[in-house]
């Protein structure tokens, strides 16, 4: 299957997808659409590989969720993206149909605030369970103090 | 009720046996660093496994915000800092890719023979802090420990005369290398090569019929080929497991098609299918260094030349992701540059944190014992993991 | 050994006035270094007595030498100076025969490398550690990370060095610093342990030179 045949079945499928490039196939769709997007790349394109999940702070515009996903066997590679919108911070989960998405998606959750719908344990990984903030949104500050530590 | 989603949280019934709690906290011998696994315990056997990391998290991703692209490599090392060639080189990869830099073939493949050097002297650590974690602190493990370090200090001799520094180097830049090889290097390299054979070989002899090692490595911690790509690992797990993916050859990269080397599979899926896979990928990877010191050609080593962290290189507006065959897996970086010195958004996929998701799935029902031995196999990094 | 009843002070950040006040908790050596006030009377008593210096410090010169012979170290690896630590324990630069043997529990250590990035999640557990080596016990820190936060010292999660948590010895640079200067590093405490005196009066730090 090339990029061409991956973007045009998946422009039958999702007609709201805005799909672009060759490797990785880039496809937006609206969030409604997340969890449909991935059953349909996992199983009708034999997406079995799930690489990565995380999310881009685009101030105003609000939060966007990315996702890769792989073929290895056919050598596509996806990447899946949705826009939140402005002010949103709630996303369904793909935990049912991939199951590594479970520590990407409590990474995102403790990095951004983001709350996955759906997710099983839905805590903090990285950061203390008593942490405040979420870092990896542009208003937080990096040098951030925290007596009597730094 | 365990679900294949919820593994933390077993709930069997009350089989009228005490269920025991323990953790294997962050400083432990055979932890492979700071890594917290809090074990549920029925005797001997373990149910459950929560799987506590961020003991190490650095920060990197909001700190790559605030360094230009000159100054992130040297910290970028600082992941996967046991091969931290592999690790640099996918963050210059992905500016390379949104900036459409070239890279001169001099360049390429001294980016290659940097890069496979280094997977051999990640593999012999792996080799030795696993034989040392299954065989004992003192005595009995400390033999293959001492042996590969031993060798892994030649490997660090090249990279010392090559780059200046052992274990954590600024070797890779955007749009290149940034030193040349010295005058002798060359033949010191092969002699190293030819040396690190012939003790692969003494190895292998020392464990191949070992039975001691043979019954603690032979069926544990078996992973399925569905686990295996759903959860995501790769690199030498996911190849233990039967499913031939190697970045080297489905995205080749920095000239690796030019050189003809084998990947091997294993379809087993327990520790011991990753052990062959790993030796094998130590020869196949000192048959690419020799091929690459064969036909290493002349040239520019960098298409941006002189660039040290003052200097500025701007990458235009646009997104990548770049990934490489690391020592543990892919380990890819996605990248989204805005046209200034600095990065919007760098996202850095460990391949330590995708292989280390699959422990709650395979870890409940071994004994304890096999939890170190899995770990090991496992190899997690932990510069990778919490980044 | 009459156990002294030691004042409990549980330091809590909202205690103090300022950094420089936690700070200098922390650069103060716990009460428990002190031998017994028994002890203590007895061997003042020999030292000032006329000719009684003699025995002392010749008993403190020995007892210095078996302890600085002897700095069992805990396993204590962070980050990427772990491997540089190994790398000191293993084959090319032996630390055994310095007399230091890697010890993975802390309560049969005497030393601790902390070697790596310190975190603000990890810090407690350094604490904790800390605490559960008996005295006389001692802290170098390795690495730029553990000195002073290093290349990540503007991360929101990365203590700025090791020295806010425990009180430290011997401070070795580099990123990471290579074998050869660990081994100075310890070399450097073997110098210090030798000038640890029968009160637990430990040597003034090196004076600073502007």
């Amino acid at each position: 299957m090339t990029a061409e045949e991956v973007r045009t079945r998946i422009a039958e499928q999702f007609p709201g997808a805005q799909s672009a490039g060759d490797a990785p196939v880039t496809v937006m769709v609206p969030a409604d659409a997340w969890v449909p997007l991935a059953r349909f790349a996992k199983e009708t394109l034999g997406c079995l590989f799930f690489s990565f999940l995380s999310a881009v702070d685009w101030k105003e515009e609000g939060l966007e969720v990315i996702a890769k996903v792989d073929n290895v066997d056919a050598g596509i590679s996806l990447l899946l993206k949705t826009r939140l919108g402005s002010g949103v911070s709630a996303c369904p989960s793909l935990t049912d149909v991939y199951r590594g998405a479970n520590w990407m998606e409590r990474e995102c959750y403790d990095m951004f605030g983001i709350r996955f719908e759906g997710h099983p344990d839905l805590r903090r990984i990285l950061l203390g369970d008593d942490w405040e903030g979420h870092p990896l949104l542009k208003s937080y500050p990096v040098d951030a103090p925290h007596p009597p530590y730094r | 009720m365990t679900t294949a989603a919820s593994p933390s949280r077993v709930e069997l019934d009350y089989t009228g046996s005490e269920r025991l709690t323990m953790n294997m906290g962050p400083q432990h011998p055979s932890a492979h660093g700071v890594f917290r696994a809090i074990l549920t315990l029925e005797g001997e056997q373990v149910v459950g496994v929560d799987a506590v990391i961020g003991y190490l998290h650095r920060c990197h991703e909001k700190l790559a915000e605030t360094l230009t692209y000159a100054q992130y490599p040297s910290i970028a090392s600082k992941t996967d800092y046991v091969a931290a060639m592999t690790s640099e080189f996918a963050y210059v990869r992905a500016a390379e890719m949104i900036g459409k830099i070239e890279v001169p073939k001099r360049a390429q493949y001294l980016r290659v023979i940097a890069a496979e050097l280094q997977r051999v002297a990640s593999h012999l650590l792996w080799l030795g802090t696993w034989c040392l974690d299954m065989g004992g602190a003192l005595g009995g493990g400390a033999t293959i420990f001492l042996y590969c370090i031993r060798e892994r200090e030649l490997v660090l001799d090249l990279f010392e005369s090559l780059v200046g520094a052992r274990l954590l180097y600024g070797f890779y830049q955007v749009g290149g290398v940034r030193y040349d090889i010295p005058s002798g290097w060359v033949e010191k390299c092969r002699e190293t090569v030819d040396l690190m054979d012939r003790r692969i070989d003494e190895y292998q002899r020392m464990l191949e019929e070992n039975p001691f090692f043979l019954v603690r490595t032979q069926g544990v911690g078996v992973i399925s080929r569905e686990l295996a790509q759903e959860v995501g690992i790769s690199g030498p797990l996911v190849r233990g497991s039967g499913v031939n993916y190697d970045i080297r050859r489905t995205d080749p990269y920095s000239s690796y098609e030019d050189f003809d080397f084998r990947v091997p599979v294993e379809t087993g899926g327990d520790c011991h299918a990753r052990y062959r896979v790993r030796m094998v990928e130590f020869r196949e990877s000192l048959n690419i260094v020799r091929q690459a010191l064969d036909r290493l050609p002349e040239g520019p080593i960098s298409s941006r030349p002189g660039l040290k962290s003052v200097a500025q290189i701007r990458i235009p507006k646009g997104e990548a992701y770049a990934r490489v065959e690391g020592a543990r897996g892919e380990v890819g970086c996605y990248l989204i540059a805005d046209g200034s010195a600095k990065p919007y958004r760098m996202k850095w996929r460990g391949a330590s944190f995708s292989n280390l998701a699959v422990l709650p799935h395979i870890i409940p029902g071994h004994k304890v014992a096999d939890v170190v031995a899995i770990m090991g196999s496992v190899d997690p990094v932990f510069g990778e993991v919490d980044r | 050994m009459a156990v002294k009843d030691v004042p409990q002070i549980v330091p809590v950040w909202r205690n103090f006035k300022d950094l420089v006040e936690w700070e200098q908790l922390h650069q103060t050596r716990p009460e428990g270094d002190k031998h017994s006030d028994l002890f203590v009377s007895l061997t003042e008593g020999i030292h000032n007595f006329p000719g009684g210096f003699a025995l002392t410090t010749v008993a403190d010169t020995f007892l210095n030498w078996a302890r600085k012979s002897s700095v069992w170290p805990v396993t204590f690896g962070l980050a990427c100076c772990a491997i540089e630590m190994m790398a000191t324990f293993a084959s090319r630069f032996d630390v055994e025969r310095l007399g230091m043997v890697p010890w993975a529990s802390p309560r049969h250590a005497d030393l601790m490398i902390v070697s790596g990035t310190v975190t603000i999640k990890m810090a407690p557990m350094l604490k904790r550690i800390y605490d559960q080596m008996p005295d006389p016990k001692w802290a170098v820190s390795m690495g730029s990370c553990a000195n002073s936060g290093g290349p990540f010292r503007h991360g929101y999660h990365v203590v700025k060095g090791v020295d806010r948590v425990i009180p430290v010895d011997v401070y070795v640079p580099g990123c990471p610093p290579p074998p050869e200067s660990l081994l100075n590093g310890l070399l450097l405490l073997q110098d210090q342990i030798a000038h640890f005196q029968r009160t637990g009066r430990r040597a003034e730090p090196t004076p600073k030179v502007d």
